[in-house]
């Protein structure tokens, strides 16, 4: 459940009350709700989910852990090589 | 859950034989729902049992999206489209340019020069005038363009309510004279698919003008005559023509419909690879932020064609030097096994089959 | 598109997929709760990638499969109304009641609309103010903040003609029901990343405890579930039960305050019927007393609705992760989407519509066939 995707607040506003934003996700743009993350600023990157923000993404805590991830590929060629064909191979 | 109803259930299900009653028999409908329209299962399912029974003859029977007739020694290909769709102006194009281009590429897939073409109208009252002559200037620049003549129409009023503004009903003739044999049920294994560009771009346009699912974007429909396109492909081909095998335009139910269709006509299985399938940004934004897949996304530009592997190569080329082609890849391969399924090889290394939609393809929040 | 692509680099899946292998020395059955993440590993493929010593299980993580069949027959009695205007995620479209689906009823003169967000509700009720806006309100923890949006805005604006179809479910007690089944083969979780962006996951240390099992909150990107995956067989290889956070960009242990405070502002917990389950006492979200007027059961008078469930199928022991949809003999014959017997068919995000979807042909094809040309493997 729960298809959420991250976008970039491009503009921030207020409507009936609430605190709007215009999300870009890739090359579309959409409204969303920000009251939930009231701290949200231009430029940040939101979660969004049926039209509302549900969260801020960590930027530098994305930054942290995708790096950790880019560096297995490193960390793997140090290691002895794996016999086998890949993932087929019967385990 | 205890253990009882699990022991009733087990029950239950060892006695189902293998067709089962269902509680739920929702595919008989006693009306006509929207699914019927989406060109997936349940559109099959309405053709097959309801006009197919009625007009059994080998032409119909192929089902492709023209029919090729011989005629006093000429093939004649011979099409018709409806066209409804709303809003009827959209970035990109409108009803009219659709209505030309839309059959233009129909007789197009079967290897014609296309000729002529008929129109016939059904139109809302309360239709503003200027509205419609918009619509059929578009229409006739659409046929200037793609060289073809309007020769005769028909026009019908509705009372207001009862036709969303206006619908188009266009039939077209044009003559294959190439010696082509393009068919859905000639693929074999070992033929390369080919697709002339992006995906999903007119739906995705179009749904990105509907309130309640409503977001910007500057895309715009890919709405387009093919027939230029197809002959600057046949061109690369000659001599070997007959290594053509079939041409399809993924409209709506978009690339996946298309290839599961020949590959259930030719009983082939199909392997795609996601890496090579493509896609605009905007589309994939649209796509991700709804839940939907841009392989059933409609498309009204666009070409998929397989052919033998010997002259692959050389299609490619002849397509992406033709402005309408210029982003063709190809896509996957005909195999042997699993007959009748499209497979596809996704960007992370697994494999994934591409199904064929019941009905059409809703956004969703799971 | 910036964070999504990302995680979807087919090289860094391997490296995940080769650390997996060599973490692993004895089998282990993991379950992912969330259907979006079920709908990412069948969709990518990710289970045909992972080692045979590591199963994966589908939980009852879909709101859509799980609302019980009377739930669907009260949106049909509503929805059929004819000063109503039910408006609908598109999810719920296709779920079959005891007679028909929405389409069916839409194709009979009901107006039904499809909604991206449910404040898209207002909206249509304020260009309507003749007809009564009905929205059917389902979803997880995730989906609550907007669905309490939705009432919280209408109280607030004055709006009267909207109203909320109210069948929310919680992931802790689903998660609960499966570890006390005396047949649960589950040994660890993947758990829902998007519900514990919005609540947090504070809840599940209580249960990895309790139940000895290894939690991990996990992403829905290709490269989120195979790391979850890596983390979990970590966790059951060295024999610990911990709740760790894969989601970490995204998410905090705390959740997301306004969005919770909202959600107790709005809702409480009341008992949930599972559709393929039955009753999960304190399993689901109700209106408070304060915005019980703005309850459609209520409003529409069909709290009465009281349908009986067949019993046909093994979708509770699928939800449970008891049974694969390869085990069911009806699965894909006489049971496939068009023709769903149970809950776990109905919807796209179903294990058994995943599979039937995706991957089907891994029953009948040996994998490593797929793509030969008859002359021989490739």
């Amino acid at each position: 459940m729960c298809l959420a995707i991250p976008g970039k607040v491009v503009e921030i506003y207020s409507n009936e009350g609430l605190q709007m934003a215009r999300v870009r996700f890739g090359g579309v743009t959409r409204e969303a709700c920000l009251d939930y993350v009231p701290e949200t600023q231009l430029g940040d990157y939101v979660l969004v989910h049926v039209g509302f923000a549900i969260s801020r993404v960590d930027e530098e805590e994305a930054r942290r852990t995708y790096e950790a991830l880019a560096e297995l590929d490193q960390l793997g060629e140090l290691e002895a090589p794996e016999v086998g064909e890949g993932s087929r191979s019967g385990s | 859950m205890d253990a009882t109803k699990t022991d009733e259930r087990e029950e239950a299900v060892a006695t189902l034989g293998p067709f089962g009653s269902c509680p739920l028999p929702i595919f008989e409908h006693p009306q006509i729902v929207l699914g019927h329209g989406s060109g997936g299962k349940l559109s099959a399912e309405l053709i097959e049992k309801i006009f197919v029974s009625r007009f059994r003859n080998s032409t119909l029977e192929k089902m492709d999206d023209q029919a090729v007739l011989e005629i006093g020694g000429a093939r004649l290909a011979f099409t018709t489209d409806s066209f409804v769709v709303t809003p009827i102006f959209f970035p990109g194009g409108d009803i009219g340019t659709l209505a030309v281009n839309g059959t233009v590429n129909d007789l197009a897939m079967g290897g014609a020069k296309p000729l002529y073409l008929a129109a016939a109208f059904i139109l809302e009252e309360g239709l503003p005038a200027t509205e419609l002559a918009r619509v059929v200037d578009s229409m006739a620049t659409a046929a200037q363009n793609a060289g073809v003549q309007l020769v005769t129409g028909d026009t019908k009023v509705v009372n207001r309510g009862k036709g969303d503004k206006v619908f188009i009903t266009t039939t077209g003739i044009g003559v294959v004279d190439r010696g082509t044999q393009l068919s859905a049920d000639l693929a074999r294994p070992g033929d390369k698919i080919l697709l002339s560009g992006f995906i999903g771009d007119h739906g995705i346009t179009i749904l990105s003008q509907r309130e309640n699912l409503e977001f910007e974007s500057t895309l715009e429909s890919d709405c387009a005559a093919l027939h230029g396109l197809v002959g600057a492909m046949l061109d690369a081909a000659a001599g070997a023509v007959e290594d053509f095998r079939v041409m399809r335009d993924p409209t709506r139910g978009g690339v996946a419909t298309v290839l599961n269709e020949i590959a259930g006509r030719s009983r082939v299985g199909m392997v795609l690879r996601e890496n090579e399938i493509p896609v605009r940004d905007s589309v994939r934004g649209a796509c991700e932020m709804l839940g939907l897949d841009p392989l059933y996304v409609a498309n009204e530009g666009k070409l998929v064609a397989i052919v033998a592997p010997e002259i692959a190569d050389r299609v490619l080329a002849a397509m992406k030097r033709h402005p309408l082609g210029a982003e063709s890849h190809i896509i996957g391969e005909v195999v042997q096994q699993p007959a009748g399924m499209v497979l596809m090889k996704t960007s992370v290394g697994g494999t994934r089959v591409v199904d064929v939609l019941f009905g059409e393809q809703l956004p969703r929040i799971c | 598109m910036k964070y999504l692509d990302e995680y979807r680099d087919g090289d860094i899946a391997a490296k995940l997929v080769e650390r997996i292998k060599r973490a692993q020395t004895r089998p282990w059955v993991i379950m992912e709760v969330c259907g979006g993440q079920t709908h990412s590993i069948v969709k990518n493929g990710i289970d045909q990638l992972l080692p045979k010593g590591v199963e994966l299980v589908h939980g009852p993580g879909c709101p859509v499969c799980v609302t019980p069949l009377e739930m669907i027959d009260k949106a049909h009695a509503v929805a059929r109304r004819p000063e109503v205007i039910f408006c609908s995620f598109g999810d719920m479209l296709r779920v079959p009641g005891s007679d028909g689906d929405l389409f069916s009823i839409k194709s009979q003169g009901a107006d039904v609309r499809v909604v991206y967000s449910p404040l898209d509700c207002l909206k249509i009720a304020q260009a309507n103010p003749e007809k009564q806006v009905v929205f059917f309100a389902i979803g997880f923890e995730t989906t609550a903040p907007a669905n309490a949006m939705l009432a919280w805005q209408a109280r607030r604006t004055g709006v009267k003609n909207v109203s909320l179809l109210v069948s929310h479910v919680l992931v802790p007690p689903a998660i609960e029901a499966v570890l006390s089944s005396p047949l649960n083969r589950v040994q660890g979780f993947l758990g829902p990343g998007h519900v514990c962006a919005v609540v947090g996951y504070t809840e599940y240390e209580p249960l990895a405890a309790r139940f000895h099992v290894p939690i991990v909150v996990t992403g829905f990107e290709p490269l989120d579930i195979l790391e979850g995956v890596l983390m979990v067989v970590e966790q059951l290889e060295s024999g610990r039960a911990e709740v760790e956070n894969q989601y970490s960009r995204v998410l905090a242990r705390g959740g997301n305050h306004p969005a919770r405070e909202r959600i107790a502002k709005v809702f409480e917990v009341s008992d949930r019927k599972w559709r393929g389950v039955g009753m999960i006492p304190q399993s689901g979200l109700q209106l408070r007393e304060e915005f019980r007027d703005l309850d459609a059961e209520l409003r529409f008078n069909v709290q009465a609705i009281d349908t009986m469930e067949p019993a046909v199928c093994i979708a509770g022991q699928i939800l449970q992760g008891i049974k694969k949809p390869h085990d069911c003999p009806a699965f894909g014959t006489a049971c496939t989407p068009q023709h769903p017997l149970g809950a776990t068919m109905v919807s796209a995000e179903g294990a058994c519509a995943a599979y039937y979807a995706y991957g089907r042909h891994l029953k009948d094809a040996d994998p490593a066939m797929i793509g030969a040309n008859g002359n021989g493997r490739d």
